[in-house]
């Protein structure tokens, strides 16, 4: 059973930025990239494990939206998860989000 | 297959297997390497290190993975001891016989023995192995005084080991000098006296008869004199190869020991090569590392099939640390009276020796001896190497650092050797940077460049970047995948075009939408140019400008209040300990004079901040690329050295450049004298008090790589000391490229010092004017971050820890180490 979870309001969340949601004990991290363009994945940074990732600057590489962890500066790709530098260990996990009447909704397991 | 033997693993047998290896041929035949000693090949030039480290693993030139990876067959412990010709077999210590096709003899040599009586003592000693030096060290505890025989360079090596070991050394040496092979008198002078203050006694002219006592050693009697009295020997008078296996298979053999070689480094049997110090080539032994290497490089090449350049002889100059003191010597050092023109630099001063030895027609290099200083060296033997005329006078060559003189690595042939160890040429290096290695130790690991003695690293990293420059730069000159712009041609654009937005930026000029490297630099061009602080534009800016705390491990913050020129009142004091107390944070006091308390949580740094503002602190601005602080010391206000008020220009100019945004940090320094305890010339801005006024020094820093700062002017009053300080802080900041300090920004600045003088002294480019207004604006406009961020509700909404709770982050978890909090990590996925 999955279901969608109201976690925030679009005014909520910095342009161009990102913000931490904490859901059933877990830190989800969410990003708005303006133009209705929306990522969700966990908070956690694999390299070291920190909640830090909502907290990291976000673009893209080659095109690909990314996030880059500010510790130290690791990025992922907010479409699939993975880590950018290549480490095949590192993967985060995504979460669908959608935008409805102003609202962000997160899709959420259980 | 066809069968080679290699007759030991020594530097010279191991660059010839490594060379062999890199021969598509060597897979057919079977190769098999034989060494007497335990392990594989490793560094001797590097030996005493071992003293330091006691760690084997990093002398190391080869393990026994390199061997099975190759298909060598590697068997250590286990000399050849018998070369049946005849037969084209060899026979083992351990008795076992193997057949070659082509042997190469690579056995070495071993150090001479004087005839001395009594060399068979407990407490004699040899170096040359790691087990000579593994012995050294077990008997070195129940040793007081020690005496190394021969003062010679491995003699003197010798010698910084026993100081190492913690013993009282004596250096003996039969002829009237030191080195005397390398180096004149004057300079042996120059080299015992140095030696001499770092506490070894050295005994030149001092013949040893025989070496006392019953079982163990007890002293050295000498041909006249008294005897002196030690309890360890070390014996390092010289080298003689090994060729007694050679010869008693019936090859030719010099009198005096040594496997005679011709050109192509063959023996007297077409069937055997010989390499290294075993040989006797050119009618001498070569008992460095480089001619060995040659020899191993042309046999190898030779037994492949390819043309083989052969060993027609090698340069010997070379250049080395004892004990910290430099010494060197470059092609005929020591000439016979009269065949060279000399110029001499002899400061008694600080013992340093400098001698040219140069061509009485052509002025050219023929030798030179460098003694205490050997910063030049590269440059002199390249001179010499080249056969290149002398650019300028020649008593520059002797002054530190080159003088005037500095030979561009643009002027060096393209046939020019770099590298002498490894014969490595400039051309070869140029070809590996082109194959897009641009990092240094990429460059050193690929063209092996500068990876044995290490004395011509400067001049490889010279040679980098100046290719670099021509070639790569349009590539390296991007700031990132977005902006196809320096930062300091972003920089320009930003305020020609009157440009504030990051949106606009990118669509205007860049492509994509951005990420963690041009955001931050954008962010840093708009708040140097329109003095934006972060909270404008907050999703440009790294995590530590956002909350204005510095992030550690486990992410929490630090925070840093100012405490302009370190000084701070009791009452602040007590504050911060409060606020410290109260938050539960681990205090530590900084480099910069501040207090940085640690452990704070995002949600909390507001409240930390409103205690701090209420008790008159502002922010420190320790995560910013900014002004960090303007460290002192009392200066004439209480030290009884003092000329100057230190501490108030210090407070003064804190204030002044509090805020102030720029490509990297920026740290200042003010000291009240010449005692300069504020270290102001580790800082980018350093100002020393002198009886007129101040000095005022430029573009230094500590950190990874320390410079210190350079002189800039001297003797000026206040008003122009802030002045120049306001014109190169703000030629700085429009010009550098980001997270550029000022050292490495100087470095680059085309025309160095003297432009910056000219640019800031005189006015060059007609542009102080609207630098000083520049500064001026910024000054005005200082607010206190921290203090603006407290008065917006709407900021502080960035400080909850989740949009949808108000929970702490749970994930934050500490233990208390002496009475203070410290992080505990989950951990990550290593």
């Amino acid at each position: 059973m999955t279901q969608w979870i109201k976690v925030g309001t679009v005014e909520d969340f910095p342009p161009s930025g990102g913000a931490c949601v904490l859901l059933s004990g877990k830190q989800i991290a969410i990003f708005n990239f303006t133009q209705d363009e929306w990522y969700a994945v966990e908070n956690k940074c694999p390299h070291e494990g920190q909640q830090t990732l909502s907290r990291g600057i976000i673009g893209d590489f080659c095109g690909e939206p990314k996030v880059a962890c500010p510790l130290h500066k690791n990025s992922f790709s907010l479409k699939d998860g993975r880590h950018l530098g290549g480490n095949p260990d590192w993967k985060l996990k995504i979460y669908p989000v959608m935008v409805k009447s102003g609202e962000v909704l997160l899709e959420m397991e259980g | 297959m066809s069968k080679l033997i290699v007759m030991g693993n020594g530097m010279v047998g191991q660059r010839f297997l490594e060379a062999w290896a890199e021969k598509p041929s060597h897979s057919d035949w079977e190769t098999y390497c034989f060494s007497e000693e335990p392990i594989p090949a490793y560094d001797r030039i590097h030996l005493s290190s071992y003293f330091e480290t006691k760690d084997k693993d990093n002398l190391a030139l080869t393990t026994q993975g390199w061997f099975k990876e190759k298909g060598f067959h590697l068997y250590l412990g286990d000399a050849v001891v018998k070369i049946n010709r005849d037969k084209k077999t060899v026979e083992t210590a351990s008795g076992q016989t193997f057949a070659y096709d082509v042997l190469v003899l690579a056995s070495g040599s071993r150090p001479f023995v004087p005839p001395l009586s009594g060399v068979d003592r407990e407490g004699v000693f040899l170096y040359r192995t790691l087990e000579d030096l593994d012995k050294i060290l077990q008997y070195s505890p129940k040793v007081k005084n020690a005496a190394v025989i021969g003062g010679g360079l491995l003699g003197l090596e010798a010698a910084k080991a026993l100081k190492d070991l913690n013993l009282n050394a004596f250096v003996l040496e039969f002829a009237p000098r030191l080195m005397p092979r390398q180096i004149d008198q004057a300079g042996s002078s120059v080299l015992q006296k140095k030696l001499e203050a770092l506490g070894v006694t050295i005994m030149t002219g001092k013949q040893a008869k025989s070496i006392l006592g019953d079982q163990k050693v007890t002293g050295i009697e000498f041909s006249e004199g008294e005897p002196l009295e030690v309890q360890m020997v070390i014996i390092s008078a010289g080298i003689s190869p090994r060729s007694e296996v050679a010869r008693d298979a019936g090859l030719l053999v010099h009198d005096r020991g040594g496997v005679l070689v011709d050109e192509q480094l063959l023996t007297s049997d077409p069937s055997i090569y010989a390499i290294g110090e075993c040989a006797v080539a050119k009618g001498m032994v070569w008992g460095l590392a480089a001619p060995g290497y040659r020899m191993a490089e042309s046999v190898a090449a030779r037994i492949a099939g390819e043309m083989s350049p052969g060993f027609h002889g090698a340069d010997l100059s070379t250049k080395l640390k004892l004990m910290g003191v430099d010494v060197a010597s470059i092609g005929d050092s020591v000439p016979q009276a009269n065949q060279y023109d000399e110029v001499t630099l002899h400061d008694t001063t600080t013992g340093i020796y400098k001698k040219l030895h140069l061509d009485k027609l052509t002025g050219k290099i023929k030798g030179a001896i460098l003694v205490g200083d050997a910063t030049d060296y590269s440059q002199i033997l390249q001179l010499y190497l080249n056969n290149m005329d002398i650019p300028g006078k020649p008593e520059n060559l002797l002054v530190k650092g080159g003088g005037t003189i500095e030979i561009g690595v643009d002027s060096l042939p393209e046939g020019a050797v770099i590298c002498s160890c490894n014969n490595v040429t400039k051309a070869s290096i140029l070809k590996i940077v082109l194959n897009g290695f641009h990092k240094l130790e990429e460059l050193k690991d690929h063209s092996k460049a500068g990876i044995t003695c290490g004395s011509c690293q400067t001049m490889v990293k010279q040679i980098l970047h100046r290719e670099l420059e021509k070639s790569g730069v349009e590539v390296d000159k991007s700031l990132c995948e977005h902006f196809k712009f320096t930062r300091m041609e972003l920089f320009d654009i930003v305020r020609v075009q009157e440009i504030k937005s990051f949106d606009i930026l990118i669509a205007q000029h860049g492509q994509g939408r951005g990420c963690e490297i041009c955001k931050p630099t954008a962010a840093s061009i708009f708040a140097s140019l329109w003095n934006e602080n972060a909270q404008v534009q907050p999703t440009l800016q790294d995590s530590n400008d956002i909350y204005m705390a510095n992030i550690q491990k486990n992410g929490t913050y630090s925070v840093v209040p100012r405490v302009p020129g370190g000084e701070l009142t009791p009452d602040q004091l007590i504050a911060m300990g409060q606020v410290a107390k109260d938050f539960s944070l681990y205090t530590k006091i900084t480099g910069a004079q501040r207090v940085d308390l640690f452990g704070a949580r995002v949600d909390q740094l507001p409240a930390i901040w409103s205690r701090l503002r209420d008790a008159g602190l502002e922010s420190g601005q320790a995560y910013a690329k900014a002004l960090r602080a303007v460290k002192s010391c009392v200066g004439s206000s209480w030290c009884r050295f003092g000329v100057q008020d230190s501490t108030a220009l210090a407070i003064e100019l804190e204030h002044r450049y509090r805020g102030l945004r720029s490509p990297h940090k920026l740290k200042f320094g003010v000291s009240g004298c010449a005692r300069e305890c504020a270290e102001a010339r580790g800082k980018d801005i350093g100002v020393i008090a002198t009886q007129k006024g101040w000095n005022l020094y430029v573009c230094g820093n500590g950190g990874m790589n320390p410079k210190h700062a350079v002189l800039f002017a001297n003797d000026l009053d206040k008003e122009t000391l802030i002045r120049y300080i306001d014109r190169i802080l703000i030629y700085y900041i429009r010009t550098a490229d980001r997270l550029t300090r000022t050292s490495v920004w100087l470095e680059q600045l085309s025309g160095g010092m003297d432009k910056l003088k000219k640019v800031v002294i005189e006015d060059s480019l007609g542009i102080a004017a609207d630098m000083e207004s520049h500064m001026a604006l910024a000054v005005e406009n200082y607010e206190c971050e921290w203090a603006a961020t407290l008065n917006d509700p709407e900021k502080l909404k960035r400080f909850k820890p989740f949009l949808n709770s108000d929970q702490p982050d749970a994930s934050i978890q500490f233990t208390q180490v002496r009475g203070q909090i410290q992080p505990l990590t989950s951990g990550g996925v290593k």
